[in-house]
């Protein structure tokens, strides 16, 4: 099947004897070591996904390069890896997290959980002394030593305190016990995990609490509220309350209903979406987003999208004198980041202070960002503003590559400027800006910086059980729900970015499949 | 041909694998030696009876603090020899940044934070407790209660602040004891446009109204025999109905209004628009830096009972994922220190949470905004507030914008915010 491989049609990258394979190996040994290096990297850190992720990664590379088989892969492997890296694993981390309820109170694993429940259930025991603490590494397990009721007594995590024989106590403290390595704090700092995690008894009744420190020098008695129980998955209170886990919610739950906190990631299959059409509260805001944001999307294309073909007509036309200054003047605002131009653009719309009211219009009272169909308006101006300079740019392009001829051939068969503007121009136009159009139209959909940095979604609905406003589009809708409501929910915005996914994406192919039509004119 | 390809290639994954190794090998040999130097300095000094700890501390600090907590580390690490390692984080993302990096394992030992976060760090799981023993109670009572979440202590305070009425000396000379009497003097003021301004802005602000508020005796929430917060609002029913009424009279009165947002607020102050402004005191500075001579008293009384501001408190949390929680702890405990609390009063300015500290604060505006909070609480901290705070403004905006009939919207607002109450 293969050709015959004789040395002249050997490629450079293939022939022992040229530079171009050394070049080559030198390149695969770098992204090989450096592939290793990330294995052995991931296996302290038991990153085991990272690190089957690698391991094919650098199977791949290395069969696709050395092997004359794939040579199409050679040119597409570098580029799939990348949209491997940061489109496809983005893609499905956010689908996983829509199907968590990953948020506030749900922010890590049961284990974790578990833990946190039992540090913050072991407390100091109200009206116990603190004691000057020496941490001792008797036969390679570390001992507390205190001074109790002017006796020394040392204890560890099996034996409970009992009086030392041989310690020498200096004033509250205990300075050298016999048997035992009294540590200073530089050991005392190496083994930090065991002196923070060791509890030593009081005595041999487990009701009357254990010695613990947090920072080695001073110990105190504490007692934990809490026991749990690991066979049966339960946390019992000193009174007998039973916390049970709840693996569908990811919390510790008691029979009346209270919860200990924090809970854990879990599962939650669809709620995630359901909750956007079921609750109430979020329908009515979401259709009104939804209807909105498409508003805002579409007119922000055609007014910016009027506005810069005008201005490019007009300034394409060689009577105009200083066409270069104009041009570069309309370029401006599209020179600003958007977001710093909206915060001013706030400033200037303010109803008592902003230039627009006291200077413009002479002390006018306009309430430009307070009322709702006023602070629309107030956004879709601002939009245009910072969005015109950009059409204006591709369609002056696209009117310089629109042979003259045509509008020649036009004047030749008597047209006006008006028909030969909207049969010959305006179509040739469209050809090459109509794709543009569509991602601006994508562009506004998610437009937030602008949404957030000039009104806030505000004026907000009087009364709206959710903090959300009349100018709120679907994606500052997203964070206001998903971080602004006092709590964070990962899981339902998530959820709620894909949904907005989902309608970009079919609109984004709808007009892709119209523009080919836009083609057939030529 | 092929034999000899997969050769070289064998040759060069053992060549770079054996690259790796030596790389790997320099490695693995440094945290052994990171882990014998400080033995070997142990060792090598027995002669000082307690060596000093070595290592450093990770800790997150927004813009505003940062230059105090990177001159406390100097005196840390002056007396103990551990380092902090003080990162900047911009202070609306710390506490977000903070939840979600330290299950990670990439977050910090130490947070600097206002105190009520508490609630929302706790339910992540992301804080530890710090229990300080017997120091707990040379602290101001408010700074304790504001960190102190479920009967237990999360964080040690350094710093209390309030917001109180400051007043132009310029313009007027006596503050009168109700705010009817306020907004009356005010307006007889020469060349001002407004009697007294409360910032708000678009989104509302009831945190700068709440001393007025309260004068009506409508606390957010009811406390209970400890002076903690329960969650039964405090603020349902005729109080905060007959402080809605009055906001929507200072509204009337140029008071309040959508428009006067922070900024515009303290520039009509310096523009000597108005005699009075409610603030707190990081304005201070500009006010006298423009040559104004101000006073800071408690705001008068609206509703017949005493202004009670909310009280911020500053403090450190320590992280429940820190590699480092005895070293972590070891400076808490030195935080508690009058030493370092009078340290951070002279970095930073701000009122210490160290009785001891605080009684030498010889300041007469830091004494002002001190008399200004007197009767004042600690901001609730339950992981609801966010959504409070929300509801809360916009309901306080829509009063002020005349959109809604003031008990209306009030008695909405006590809705929301029980039901998201119960939600979470």
């Amino acid at each position: 099947m293969s050709p015959p491989t004789t040395p002249s049609r050997l490629s450079h990258a293939r022939d022992l004897s040229r530079p171009g394979f050394y070049v080559k190996l030198v390149l695969v040994m770098l992204v090989n070591a450096m592939g290793v290096y990330g294995i052995m990297a991931c296996i302290p850190l038991e990153e085991w996904g990272v690190l089957a992720f690698l391991v094919v990664t650098l199977l791949v590379v290395d069969y696709v390069y050395f092997s004359n088989r794939a040579i199409p892969a050679k040119y597409l492997v570098p580029g799939l890896i990348f949209l491997a890296v940061f489109q496809i694993y983005v893609m499905v981390n956010t689908a996983y997290v829509a199907f968590t309820n990953y948020g506030d109170g749900h922010n890590d694993n049961k284990s974790a959980a578990i833990t946190q429940i039992m540090k913050t259930s072991d407390r100091r025991v109200d009206g116990t002394p603190t004691y000057p603490l020496t941490v001792l590494d008797r036969d390679g397990r570390i001992a507390f030593a205190i001074v109790q009721d002017g006796e020394a007594k040392v204890g560890d995590a099996e034996t409970p305190l009992a009086p030392a024989d041989g310690a020498t106590v200096e004033g509250e403290k205990v300075t050298e016990v016999e048997g035992a390595e009294v540590l200073n704090l530089g050991q005392i700092q190496q083994r930090q995990k065991e002196v923070l995690d060791l509890r030593v008894s009081m005595t041999d009744d487990p009701a009357d609490g254990w010695l613990r420190t947090d920072n080695g020098t001073m110990a105190y008695v504490a007692k934990s509220t809490l026991t749990y129980d690991e066979a049966a998955d339960t946390f019992t209170t000193a009174d007998g309350k039973v916390f049970k886990a709840d693996p569908s919610r990811g919390l510790f739950v008691a029979e009346d209903g209270s919860t200990l906190s924090p809970g854990w990631r879990v599962n939650v299959g669809f709620d995630n979406f359901t909750q956007m059409f079921s609750d109430s509260r979020l329908a009515g805001p979401f259709v009104k987003s939804l209807v909105w944001s498409f508003a805002f999307a579409i007119l922000s294309v055609l007014t910016t999208f009027a506005m810069g073909m005008l201005l490019a007509v007009v300034f394409n036309d060689p009577r105009v004198k200083g066409r270069v200054l104009y041009r570069a003047l309309f370029i401006l605002p599209y020179a600003f980041p958007a977001f710093l131009a909206a915060l001013v653009w706030r400033g200037l719309l303010n109803r008592e202070f902003g230039f627009i009211n006291q200077v413009l219009l002479g002390g006018a009272d306009i309430n430009w960002l307070g009322d709702g169909n006023l602070a629309k308006l107030s956004i879709l101006l601002v939009n245009l503003w910072l969005g015109f300079p950009y059409m204006f740019l591709v369609c002056t392009g696209a009117l310089q590559s629109i042979p003259g001829e045509l509008t020649e051939a036009g004047i030749m068969d008597g047209a006006g400027p008006l028909r030969r503007f909207g049969s010959i121009t305006l179509p040739l136009l469209l050809v090459s800006v109509a794709p543009l159009l569509i991602s601006s139209f994508a562009f506004n959909f998610n437009n937030f910086s602008l949404i957030f940095m000039l009104t806030g979604g505000g004026p907000n609905y009087p009364g709206a059980p959710y903090p959300l406003g009349e100018t709120d589009i679907l994606i500052s809708m997203v964070y206001a729900i998903a971080f602004e409501g006092g709590e964070r929910q990962y899981g339902l915005a998530s959820a709620m970015s894909i949904l907005i996914f989902v309608v970009v994406g079919l609109i984004s192919w709808l007009g892709f499949r119209q523009t080919r039509k836009l083609e057939e004119v030529l | 041909m092929r034999k000899s390809l997969i050769a070289v290639a064998t040759a060069g994954l053992t060549l770079s694998l054996a690259a790796c190794g030596g790389g790997s090998g320099t490695s693995t040999s440094t945290p052994t030696t990171g882990v014998a130097s400080p033995e070997a300095t142990t060792a090598s000094s027995p002669a000082t009876s307690a060596p000093a700890a070595t290592g450093s501390l990770t800790v997150w600090v927004d813009e505003t603090r940062i230059d105090a907590f990177k001159q406390l580390g100097s005196a840390f690490q002056a007396s103990t020899g551990v380092s902090l390692d003080v990162v900047q984080k911009p202070s609306q993302d710390i506490k977000t940044d903070f939840i979600a990096q330290a299950p990670t394992g990439e977050g910090p030992d130490l947070i600097v934070g206002a105190h009520d976060w508490v609630g929302d760090l706790q339910a992540n799981g992301v804080i530890a407790p710090v229990e300080l023993g017997d120091a707990v109670s040379g602290f101001n009572e408010i700074a304790i209660r504001g960190f102190t979440f479920d009967g237990q202590l999360y964080g040690v305070p350094y710093a209390t602040e309030n917001i109180g009425l400051v007043r132009n000396n310029g313009m007027v000379q006596d503050t009168p004891a109700t705010f009817d009497e306020l907004i009356a003097q005010g307006k007889a003021v020469e060349g001002a446009q407004f009697p007294v301004v409360i910032q708000q802005g678009a989104e509302g602000d009831a945190y700068h109204l709440y001393p007025v508020q309260t004068s009506f005796g409508a606390s957010v929430f009811k406390v209970d025999a400890d002076g903690a917060y329960t969650t039964e609002l405090g603020m349902a029913g005729p109080e905060g109905e007959a402080f809605a009424a009055y906001l929507k009279k200072m509204a009337d009165e140029k008071v309040v209004s959508a428009s006067l947002g922070a900024d515009q607020a303290k520039q009509a102050f310096l523009d000597k628009k108005t005699p009075y402004i409610v603030t707190g005191v990081w304005n201070i500075k500009d006010f006298q830096d423009a040559g104004i001579d101000v006073s800071v008293v408690p705001v008068p009384s609206a509703g017949g009972q005493p202004s009670a501001p909310f009280v911020g408190v500053q403090g450190v949390y320590l992280s429940s994922k820190s590699e480092n929680a005895l070293l972590a702890n070891q400076f808490l405990e030195y935080l508690a220190t009058p030493e370092a609390q009078d340290k951070l009063y002279e970095f930073a300015g701000r009122t210490p949470a160290l009785t001891a500290s605080a009684d030498k604060v010889k300041d007469p505006i830091l004494n002002g905004f001190a008399e200004a909070g007197k009767y004042g609480q600690p901001m609730p901290a339950i992981a609801a507030m966010g959504a409070v705070w929300k509801y809360w403004g916009a309901a306080e905006l829509s009063i002020i914008e005349g959109k809604a009939e003031p008990a209306v919207a009030w008695q909405a607002m006590v809705k929301n915010i029980n039901d998201a109450i119960a939600a979470a």
